[in-house]
């Protein structure tokens, strides 16, 4: 709001060169350049610290309060009474066997995903990387899955992993029965493979961002050792990408919590049996389809105080700070 | 440019490394001649087989879109992974439009992105070039609050968010509704806090010897030199609400509004069995969603560089 007028104010003059004398505002900080305080700074953000506590600090607070109250939906401005329950929703979610099985279904899908998005996009980095030909085609093609909708991609892996689909076809008798998606075993792993297939642009992004980083002369000092590729892609490559890695786990971790339009769209909603369904999958049919903000709210914390806890097992596996 | 390290790599290579010899060879047989040229090449080729292979991969699903998308029954045979002149339609096209209207999905997509990328691009500046530039009380917990919020993750702000924009304020089917929580890209600000610092201080400075205000500094100097991260910062930008589909989905429920993603989503799980060839439809639809991204993509594909997206990760 405040910006709107600030900016307005700027518009009259948007061609005048900097150099023309008198167009200074009041600057208090002029005596004093080094700790001179620009209150302006503070009226610039104005805009963006309104949105993180509209959109971020209240419902954050808000998703506590509901977890620890019977919360239901009312109508608009009526007042009701939400007693506090305590530890009751969670309590509930905790003896849910449904809920259990969409946190072990995560764990599955982390498992499958995460390493194989570390290994695969350091990999594929590296080799992109080193190379001068085709680059732009090579790059631009691993990134398009990463800029497409889930939702279109989604349609064509359907098709492909129908149980008379192309892949099946290939397979011939080594096609899985059933198939890929309606499989109790095959729908989760399947799920992480096309998660790990649709982010695995980005994370190439970040890898290929920290290898302009790694010293050049390190690869030429250990060639002068007399280390071999693969030597050098252990002891140099690897360390020195360290940081983007703890982020690269960091991101894959979280991309897996927040699971919900593939188990929604490929399975059915979580299907076979819920087999494929995931917490965030379960706070939706939960929290907005039967209505029980509260039981949503919930599995919300569990999740994320799970995110925290192997963010953190990471981060200490890992090692090392970010730059 | 790391192609200066070849002739170094090469050299090393020569040594012979019993360990890196067997690992090599699974991929190529040709390295264990151990000559000097023929292993590099042989590594070079290895490289690029491994990189088509897996680029194949990733673009194949997008080729059996479009084919898909065109068949007049769908052929999932390996024969049907070809175009064949005889299987070939738009009805598939038509079809979906006639269920599910594509152009205002499209439009409704459009404005749900434009919007986020509007207000991004407009107070993600502002708050950008303070953070940078501008010295302030609470600059240092606005940017903690700012890599705070990139942690934050959204579904537990999920249900809370539904319960306040749908319920209270009572923007449910509205775009302010859609746009709300997405309004300012925090990535987008750090792009942008990043570029304002790499503006030599000493430029400013001169300004402001001259008597400029910090918002005449901001207008003619720091943002004609942000432009290039301009462009960069609503391309990323544009590829999150576009693609986003749990959001919108919460929050419309009226048709005429929702984005493509959503619309076509329901279409896929409520009603695709009533069309002729229902999946040839969704393909279509499917093209249709994919396309303005993929070949924005492809235009302006050397804007995603990866320090630009590096360094506003890193902060």
């Amino acid at each position: 709001m405040s910006s709107t007028v600030s900016s307005g104010s700027v518009t009259p003059s948007p061609a005048a060169r900097p150099a023309k004398p008198g167009g200074g505002g009041p600057r208090r900080g002029r005596r004093r350049p080094r700790r001179g305080r620009n209150p302006l700074g503070l009226l610039l953000s104005a805009p963006y610290l309104l949105f993180v506590l509209l959109v971020f600090a209240y419902p954050l607070v808000f998703a506590f309060y509901m977890a620890f109250h019977d919360y239901f939906f009312a109508a608009p401005g009526a007042v009701v009474d939400r007693p506090f329950v305590g530890l009751a929703n969670f309590q509930q979610v905790l003896t849910d066997p449904a809920v259990i099985r969409s946190f072990g279904n995560v764990g599955i899908f982390l498992l499958i995903n995460v390493p194989l998005t570390v290994v695969l996009s350091l990999v594929l980095a590296t080799a992109l990387n080193k190379i001068v030909r085709a680059r732009t085609f090579l790059r631009v093609s691993f990134y398009v899955p990463y800029v497409t909708a889930s939702v279109a991609v989604v349609v064509v892996w359907l098709f492909l992993f129908n149980s008379n689909g192309l892949v099946n076809q290939i397979l011939g008798p080594l096609a899985p029965d059933p198939t890929w998606l309606i499989n109790p075993l095959l729908a989760m792993p399947t799920i992480a493979i096309f998660v790990t297939w649709k982010q695995m642009g980005f994370f190439i992004l970040l890898y290929l961002a920290a290898l302009q980083n790694v010293s050049d002369e390190l690869y030429e000092a250990a060639a002068t050792d007399g280390a071999g590729k693969i030597r050098m892609f252990f002891s140099i490559t690897v360390p020195g990408v360290r940081p983007a890695t703890v982020l690269v786990l960091l991101l894959a971790t979280v991309t897996g919590a927040n699971l919900f339009t593939e188990p929604y769209l490929l399975t059915g909603g979580g299907g076979p049996n819920g087999a494929s369904s995931s917490p965030v999958l379960i706070m939706y049919q939960r929290g907005i389809e039967q209505g029980e903000p509260g039981i949503a709210a919930a599995i919300g914390v569990i999740l994320v105080i799970g995110v925290l806890i192997l963010a953190f097992i990471q981060r200490k596996l890992a090692g090392g700070d970010e730059s | 440019m790391s192609n200066a390290q070849n002739p170094a790599v090469t050299a090393g290579l020569a040594h012979a490394d019993p360990d890196q010899a067997k690992k090599v060879r699974a991929g190529s047989g040709r390295s264990r001649a151990g000559q000097v040229n023929g292993m590099s090449r042989g590594q070079n080729i290895l490289r690029y087989v491994v990189l088509f292979i897996g680029a194949v991969l990733f673009l194949f699903p997008f080729y059996y879109m479009v084919i898909g998308s065109l068949q007049t029954t769908p052929d999932p045979t390996i024969a049907g992974a070809f175009p064949n002149p005889a299987n070939i339609t738009g009805q598939n096209y038509v079809d979906i439009n006639s269920r599910i209207n594509l152009l205002q999905g499209l439009v409704n997509s459009g404005i749900f992105a434009g919007g986020v990328i509007l207000c991004t691009v407009v107070f993600g500046v502002l708050v950008g070039y303070a953070l940078a530039q501008l010295e302030w009380r609470g600059r240092g917990v606005t940017f903690g609050l700012m890599l705070l919020v990139q942690v934050i993750p959204f579904q537990l702000l999920m249900i809370p968010l539904y319960v306040m924009i749908a319920r209270d304020y009572g923007l449910a089917d509205t775009y302010a509704g859609m746009i709300l929580p997405f309004a300012i890209n925090s990535t987008a600000v750090l792009v942008f806090r990043q570029y304002f610092l790499q503006v030599p201080k000493a430029l400013f400075d001169a300004a402001r010897i001259d008597g400029a205000g910090e918002l005449k500094i901001l207008w003619s100097i720091a943002l004609p030199l942000v432009r290039p991260a301009l462009l960069t910062v609503v391309l990323l930008t544009f590829i999150g609400p576009w693609n986003e589909f749990l959001w919108p989905f919460l929050i419309t429920k009226e048709t005429s509004l929702q984005p493509l993603a959503v619309s076509l989503a329901n279409y896929l799980t409520n009603i695709a069995g009533t069309a002729a060839n229902p999946i040839g439809a969704v393909l279509a639809g499917a093209c249709v969603l994919a396309a303005p991204m993929v070949i924005l993509f492809i235009i302006f594909q050397r804007h995603f560089v990866s320090s630009d997206i590096g360094s506003g990760v890193k902060g």
